[in-house]
């Protein structure tokens, strides 16, 4: 049996050596997925047992994701796993980590995962940033071959399975997971249009689950040790422990794997050590640059990290990427950052956001070099409410979060702005 | 004939390997990065190549390269300084950081150094947040990561770059 204290992910916390695969071994290491394809294992009780855990989507939308696996069309074959690593978000540092310091446990959880979904293939797509992660991960596929834990006929079954990485090359778009596919296939990076999903019609239009590396680094020790024992771990709706990326004016950034549901104060005041010269703190934003900004009050500070709480305080949980603002941040510099970010990064499929995105922009530069003037805001206001909603994926709805809550939460940044 | 397949015939067929016989065009991205271990861009006739044996037209290889932001169709620096300057970095620091680098260097974002060595360009989020002020160094071999930098270590890096260059 694995060895599990604090971190279900971070294992290497416990195990500094847990990135050489015969430490990871010694611990117990591929054996759950050895029982798993040698005893022939029924997929569906996989898939339920997945379901139970109460494992959601890690990248963001916290989809469930037994679920995801049971809408995989069993009437069309083959079926893919792709791995979405094209980790993008700004504040979003976590699956990098995971890879690159536990990544047999990463590995297991996607070929079991693989298995439960009756697929052959897996693709890592990566975003090519990773340019040196994705070529020491492709050592390791060649380790495992060797070590018969992939390939044909594995354990003797007809099983079998291949692992291959696909470097990306720079689009924050490309992990929406249809953008994800198009690039995969060779195309731009530009999602398409849903109905029909990828578990139907994914990856050359075959069956396709498109998972976050965090929520599959899971898979392995859930399937070990059972859905009771991962949903000890967290809150009822949101089980299990999270990576929360810490980032912005505290004075330890880094990745911290709490269970979901604690508060935001224990992350940025014990684990993050409190704001750079203990000054005052401004505003939280728990989704990166998609976020809204959370006015950081006492009652922010006390809402449980979970996907259900982060709302009561106008926002989403996302990927958990915690940027943390003091009072030395001006929102309408901050929002200017965002917009260009999102201008940059649009697509340029739909409309609202390929236009939307560039209005946005040119406004907040237009209130940061101090030549705007309240109706600018007025404006960039109304602009971004025209995008929300409005678009077909969600990069446009994430473009506007960031401008909305900082007009309406922290208007005296803008009334120092602007010409009266 | 096609230069880019006679020059790099076993990495192009591992490649291929990869996708499903009748999926050839995915591996368009991978040729790519092929083709830019020459000279650090995409030429014209790498297009050409890579069209011809993935099996699509030379416009869609170059709709590949103008929308992904690794590609590059022009000459750069050989070493391409891409600094995050993205909310989570400039909250640390980056913005500053990149300011004072160019200064030192005597170039303004976007441009190169005259010996052709250095670029410095500003790119967006690169998942190292909590090590900021950090770049990374896309030149013909690949793509490499250098966190918690000051302008002083950046600049002590460039001198080795250099130093390599005179050998």
């Amino acid at each position: 049996m694995s060895k599990v204290d604090k971190h279900i992910l971070l294992r290497h916390h416990e195990i500094p050596d847990i990135a050489n695969i015969k430490t990871y071994q010694a611990d117990g290491g591929f054996e759950t997925f050895r029982k798993v394809v040698s005893t022939k294992m029924d997929p569906v009780e996989l898939k339920n047992i997945v379901h139970d855990s109460g494992l959601r989507g890690r990248g963001g939308a916290g989809f469930p994701t037994g679920l995801k696996w049971k809408f995989v069309d069993d009437n069309n074959w083959p079926h893919y796993l792709v791995v979405n690593a094209d980790e993008s978000e700004p504040g979003t540092f976590k699956d990098r980590e995971i890879m690159e310091k536990n990544p047999w446990q990463f590995f297991e959880g996607i070929m079991v995962s693989a298995y439960a979904i009756s697929a052959n293939d897996i693709y890592i797509y990566l975003r090519g940033e990773f340019w040196e992660l994705a070529h020491v991960l492709d050592e390791q596929i060649e380790l495992m071959k060797k070590e018969g834990l992939l390939g044909k006929n594995l354990f003797g079954t007809e099983y079998e399975l291949n692992i291959f990485t696909h470097l990306g090359a720079g689009a924050y778009i490309c992990g929406e997971e249809t953008a994800l596919l198009e690039s995969l296939e060779g195309k731009m990076g530009q999602p398409r249009v849903r109905p029909p999903f990828p578990p139907a019609v994914g990856l050359y239009a075959k069956p396709t689950v498109v998972n976050n590396v965090e929520t599959l680094a899971n898979v392995s020790l859930i399937v070990e040790k059972g859905a009771n024992w991962y949903r000890k771990f967290g809150t009822e709706k949101s089980a299990g422990t999270k990576v929360f990326s810490l980032s912005g004016r505290v004075k330890n950034p880094g990745n911290y794997e709490l269970p979901l549901g604690t508060p935001f104060r224990e992350l940025i005041y014990e684990h993050g050590g409190g704001i750079i010269d203990d000054r005052p703190i401004k505003g939280i934003m728990a989704a990166g640059a998609s976020s809204s900004i959370i006015v950081a009050d006492d009652k922010a500070l006390d809402t449980p990290m979970d996907y259900e709480s982060v709302p009561d305080v106008g926002a989403q949980l996302g990927s958990a990427s915690v940027i943390i603002l003091d009072d030395t941040v001006d929102m309408s510099w901050l929002i200017n950052k965002t917009t260009h970010f999102f201008k940059h990064e649009s697509c340029g499929k739909c409309t609202p956001c390929r236009e939307g995105a560039f209005w946005m922009t040119s406004l907040t530069e237009r209130i940061r070099s101090k030549k705007g003037t309240m109706e600018d805001v007025i404006l960039l206001e109304d602009v971004a409410k025209n995008i929300k909603g409005k678009t077909l994926c969600a990069l446009g709805e994430f473009s506007t979060e960031a401008v909305l809550s900082a007009i309406e939460r922290f208007p005296d940044d803008f009334d120092a702005q602007v010409n009266k | 004939m096609n230069a880019l397949l006679e020059k790099h015939t076993k990495d192009i067929e591992d490649i291929l390997k990869k996708y499903p016989e009748d999926q050839k065009r995915s591996a368009v991205m991978p040729l790519l990065y092929v083709a830019m271990r020459e000279n650090g861009f995409v030429s014209k006739q790498d297009m050409y190549d890579i069209a011809e044996i993935i099996k699509v037209s030379a416009t869609q290889v170059a709709s590949i390269v103008g929308f992904y932001t690794l590609y590059h169709d022009k000459e750069g620096g050989k070493h391409r300084v891409q600094v995050c300057n993205d909310l989570p970095c400039a909250l640390r620091g980056s913005g500053e950081y990149l300011e004072k680098l160019c200064e030192n260097i005597g170039i303004k974002v976007g441009e190169t150094t005259e010996d052709g060595l250095v670029s410095v360009e500003s790119v967006m989020c690169l998942a190292g947040c909590d090590k900021a002020p950090m770049f990374q160094e896309q030149n013909p071999d690949g793509v490499f990561y250098h966190e918690d930098q000051t302008v002083e270590s950046t600049l002590e890096l460039i001198e080795q770059w250099r130093k390599q260059e005179a050998k």
